[in-house]
């Protein structure tokens, strides 16, 4: 099953309604409450990076019965980079920003350790692609 | 645990009921259809939160409960009495009063259910500041939330907080004290806990984990009104002047704990949040589900708006019974020591046994089938489905709502000629006929419903 669900950037109040829709489903599928958790969690904060950062995105879920293979895929700054910011605490949050708590470096190592599979493309200035399977039966 | 064993205390009276689906529309889980003019629930979903037992406007659902007999058939029995029944009644009646009367009925002891809150209170403050794992803790109290979490949010029944609720440690100080300190021998006793709504007695019979209740019988707070305020209007009591000084007086804690932000306001540290309502709560635990709510350190969550103030068997106006309780607060001490609460005297013996024995386990009643592959069949069909159906979710099909409807049609309880928007495609269509469509109604909605000579009757 293939949905397609629209995010715009800078709409805080929609942020997480993919993930709580993808959630849904995983829920009817019959998945356990523990890759369910992990599949919302990735999927929640990559859906907030677009939020966040980006200009727009589209996400692309595929729902399969053993596994999940979700695509996001932004327009937006892009991540100059990716091995530096897959690192736990780094962040290119401005310290203005740290101060309010947010951008500790936490993003991208926290969908690493909720998915399975996961690969980032990114080209500065252009946007960046995030592509994560989580299997069901592990 | 096997379907069966789940015990529901809502009951339909089939001939009282007038096939209006408004239960159907209110149960926050999907758990009522209509078949035959009359709903079907589904036992697996129904957390006994009572919204249908509101919504009913005939009365057509009514609340099982233990025979009033089994009081007086009782060698030793005690009443286990929370703390808002007494606020059902008008200010002029006094707490003196109903307790004469209660006793006079052949209680042995009234017991505040909410004694043994003055012991929660130190063990809630040291588990919410003491925890690192999984946060926010989730109250316990409420048991139609515990249902509501085991079928519909299973991701969250790790955090459920595994104390037991007053009305247990209660019970359990009890039997201890009457054993122990009267010499009454156990099989004599029997505890009666007087219960302001369905999800109580459902705990009591079928506990979420293996472990039994201590509570021997349960009274619907509304019979119990119904019978004191009798005797009290026809002045047929005396007062008691004896020394049966189980009854104390109850701390504002207490007597707060029952109302809505009562477990929250004993918490000093951190983030707490108190939240009422069945569907607020449904709203804030989808949320607390999506990672999108972070650092809430405890959460009180009760299913029926002004907590047990508005349970379904109170027997009075929920705000009018709350600001009763409040004022009853007013008047109460802060602190109370073993003197005025011998519960305080047991607090070892009740550390021993304050935690729930056994594993609450998720239910989730949301798979569409037990084999995955299977699982994604059916989910894709109904999806398909649901995509050409109306959107109204106007219920004339029997179900709750579009989704509902087509989730039922690929597990093969109903077809999608159910809707009556399909239905007049099929008829216009000619792919049914007139009768094969009254036949569909009729299946749903019964014969009455569908009976041809309404229109005459409407001169029409």
């Amino acid at each position: 099953m293939d949905f397609i669900y629209h995010v715009e950037g800078g709409d805080f109040t929609n942020a997480g309604s993919t993930s709580s829709e993808v959630k849904r489903m995983l829920k009817k599928l019959g998945v356990s409450p523990e890759i369910v958790k992990r599949t919302v969690v990735a999927l929640y904060e990559a859906e907030v990076n677009i939020v966040a950062h980006a200009y727009r995105g589209d996400i692309s879920v595929n729902l399969d019965s053993d596994k999940i293979h979700i695509v996001l895929a932004d327009e937006g700054p892009g991540i100059p980079n990716v091995d530096w910011a897959m690192q736990k605490g780094n962040s290119t949050a401005s310290p203005k920003v740290r101060e309010m708590g947010f951008g500790a470096g936490m993003g991208l190592p926290n969908i690493k350790n909720n998915s399975d599979e996961l690969n980032i493309q990114t080209e500065v200035g252009k946007g960046t692609t995030i592509d994560f399977v989580n299997y069901f039966n592990k | 645990m096997a379907v069966e064993d789940f015990h529901h205390a809502l009951k339909f009276k089939q001939d009282l009921c007038i096939g209006c689906s408004h239960c159907t529309g209110v149960c926050p889980t999907g758990a009522i259809h209509v078949e035959d003019g009359h709903p079907v629930m589904n036992p697996n979903r129904c957390v006994d939160c009572g919204r249908c037992y509101q919504a009913c406007p005939v009365n057509a659902i009514y609340i099982e409960q233990d025979d009033f007999q089994t009081v007086i058939d009782c060698k030793y029995p005690v009443l286990l009495l929370p703390s808002i029944f007494i606020s059902q009644f008008e200010d002029k009646i006094k707490e003196k009063t109903i307790l004469s009367v209660l006793y006079h009925m052949g209680f042995k002891h009234v017991f505040e259910v909410e004694k043994s809150v003055d012991f929660i209170k130190d063990e809630m403050v040291k588990t919410v500041e003491e925890t690192n794992g999984f946060k926010p803790i989730i109250s316990t109290f409420c048991p139609a939330i515990v249902r509501l979490i085991q079928v519909r949010f299973p991701v969250l029944v790790p955090n459920l907080y595994m104390l037991k609720p007053p009305l247990d440690l209660t019970a359990i100080y009890i039997r201890k004290l009457l054993i122990d300190e009267d010499n009454i021998p156990a099989e004599d006793i029997g505890i009666f806990y007087v219960t302001p709504c369905a999800a109580k007695i459902a705990a009591i019979k079928s506990p979420a984990t293996d472990e039994e209740s201590s509570v021997t019988k349960v009274i619907n707070m509304n019979f119990l009104y119904n019978k004191v305020m009798r005797v009290i209007k026809q002045g047929e009591y005396k007062l008691c002047e004896d020394s049966r000084t189980r009854y104390h007086r109850l701390t504002k804690a207490s007597l707060n704990f029952t109302l809505t932000g009562g477990e929250v306001s004993m918490l000093k540290n951190g983030r707490n949040l108190a939240i009422d309502g069945i569907h607020n709560v449904t709203d804030f635990l989808e949320k607390l589900e999506d990672e999108d709510i972070q650092d809430i350190d405890y959460l009180e969550l009760r299913a029926c708006d002004e907590s047990c103030a508005g349970g379904i068997l109170c027997a009075n106006n929920r705000f009018l019974m709350a600001e009763r309780q409040r004022k009853r607060m007013q008047k109460s001490p802060d602190e109370i020591d073993a003197e005025d609460n011998d519960l305080l005297n047991y607090t070892s013996y009740l550390a021993e046994h304050k935690k729930v024995l056994g594993k609450v386990e998720p239910r989730s009643m949301e798979k569409m089938d037990d084999n995955m592959a299977i699982a994604m069949q059916k989910m894709r069909k109904a999806f398909e489905i649901n995509q050409n159906l109306p959107q109204v979710d106007c219920r004339i099909c029997g179900y709750q709502s579009c989704k509902a409807l087509s989730e039922a049609v690929v597990n093969g309880q109903a077809e999608v000629a159910q809707c009556i928007f399909v239905q007049r495609a099929l008829e216009h269509s000619e792919k049914i006929s007139q009768l094969e469509a009254l036949r569909i109604n009729t299946k749903i909605w019964g014969t009455k419903k569908n009976d041809p000579t309404i229109a005459k009757n409407l001169n029409l």
